[in-house]
């Protein structure tokens, strides 16, 4: 089953230049309900306000990080199920171990294509629909 | 820059005793003795001299030790700068090809647009002539089919426009990788630049109160940090083993953990 494509989405970067490309990559693809955050800190209260039902971050962004914005997500009773792809430039072994322990959906390092952005979304939304792949 | 204190003072008293003495000696006539006299003055004058130039060389000698002792600074000279100068062109690699990119996509995709609206400006031109019954039934079967290829030929054009539009958007990627870079370098400069305002500050004075263990934090620390709070694009500098070389390499990494 393919992830529905009227789900909200929020897009976390601090260059607004990698939400636009985000952004169009989603259209692209069907999805066209996008909002945006800058950081960790502005992304919180967008989640905590409800609705958001897919959230795509990027890792390294000044003041609150992805992976901080991760663990705060997976910690919040309400949060702690929703869908998480990391689009990132880190690519050290270590930081994509600890994004896996700390509960990542998908992970995807950048410079990426648009491609791999759709079979990432597929996979994530084909493992958590009951019937899904 | 004249020390005070018990060396200066007793340097005052002998200053003060051979001044009398050389008073004494011009008002007696005494010119040979005056003499005397005012040879072991510049004589002082040079000890003086000296034992102020030997406390200045062995601060900056304690200094420049202090500074020989600081891994990090160490670390800064050895690999950081070096490093840096490595990502900065780094930088200008990626703003050059993604500057090619989408002049790329640009050029292949003006041609195009060209041809579309060469096309159908014809065909319009072709099919008003028609409405307006000036064309014979051999040249209305004719523009048919030149309307059926200029259908076939918009599709095919349109399909490749987006492709290359796309091609465009995907380039722009450079400005955050290449940000980031830039990010990690203006924080070097930083640190360098604060490195230099403490080696100023101890020169500037005598080392007393601060010894030379109080530096910065230490190497482990500055990664381990950096490491938490993301490190940016790996650069062709960082390909080392612990760096996934793209995309496959994350799949397999994940997979390997079950994902």
């Amino acid at each position: 089953m393919a992830a529905d494509k009227k789900m909200k989405i929020l897009v976390v970067d601090d260059f607004s230049t990698m939400r636009r490309i985000i952004k169009n990559l989603l259209r692209d693809l069907g999805y066209n309900n996008v909002v945006e955050a800058d950081d960790g800190n502005t992304a919180l209260p967008i989640l905590q306000k409800g609705g958001i039902e897919f959230l795509i971050t990027d890792w390294n962004m000044p003041g609150m990080t992805g992976l901080e914005l991760l663990k705060h997500v997976r910690a919040d009773a309400n949060l702690k199920d929703l869908p998480i792809l990391m689009v990132t430039a880190e690519a050290k072994r270590e930081q994509i171990m600890e994004a896996a322990q700390a509960g990542v959906n998908g992970y995807i390092v950048k410079p990426f294509t648009a491609a791999t952005l759709r079979e990432k979304i597929d996979k994530i939304f084909e493992r958590i629909q009951p019937g899904g792949g | 820059m004249a020390r005070q204190g018990a060396d200066g003072g007793a340097a005052m008293e002998e200053y003060r005793a051979a001044a009398q003495r050389l008073l004494e000696c011009v008002e007696a006539g005494d010119a040979e003795g005056a003499q005397g006299i005012i040879d072991d003055l510049t004589h002082l004058r040079e000890t003086e001299l000296f034992r102020e130039l030997g406390t200045l060389t062995r601060d900056l000698h304690e200094a420049i030790k202090a500074f020989h002792y600081d891994d990090r600074l160490v670390d800064l000279t050895a690999s950081e700068i070096p490093d840096a100068r490595e990502r900065l062109n780094y930088v200008i690699t990626m703003t050059e090809q993604a500057a090619h990119r989408t002049l790329t996509a640009i050029e292949d995709c003006t041609p195009l647009a060209q041809e579309l609206s060469d096309e159908s400006a014809r065909l319009a031109e072709r099919w008003h002539a028609f409405r307006r019954r000036e064309l014979d039934a051999a040249q209305f079967r004719q523009l048919n089919r030149e309307l059926e290829a200029f259908l076939e030929q918009v599709q095919g054009h349109s399909q490749r426009l987006s492709q290359q539009l796309n091609e465009a958007l995907m380039a722009q990627d450079y400005q955050d990788l290449t940000g980031q870079i830039i990010r990690r370098v203006i924080a070097l400069v930083e640190e360098v630049e604060g490195n230099l305002v403490q080696l100023v500050r101890i020169s500037g004075q005598r080392m007393s109160d601060e010894g030379a263990s109080e530096s910065g934090p230490g190497k482990e620390e500055v990664a381990a940090e950096r490491m938490r709070r993301g490190e940016g694009p790996a650069t062709p500098s960082d390909s080392s083993d612990d760096v996934v070389s793209g995309q496959d390499e994350v799949d397999d990494l994940l997979s390997s953990l079950g994902f």
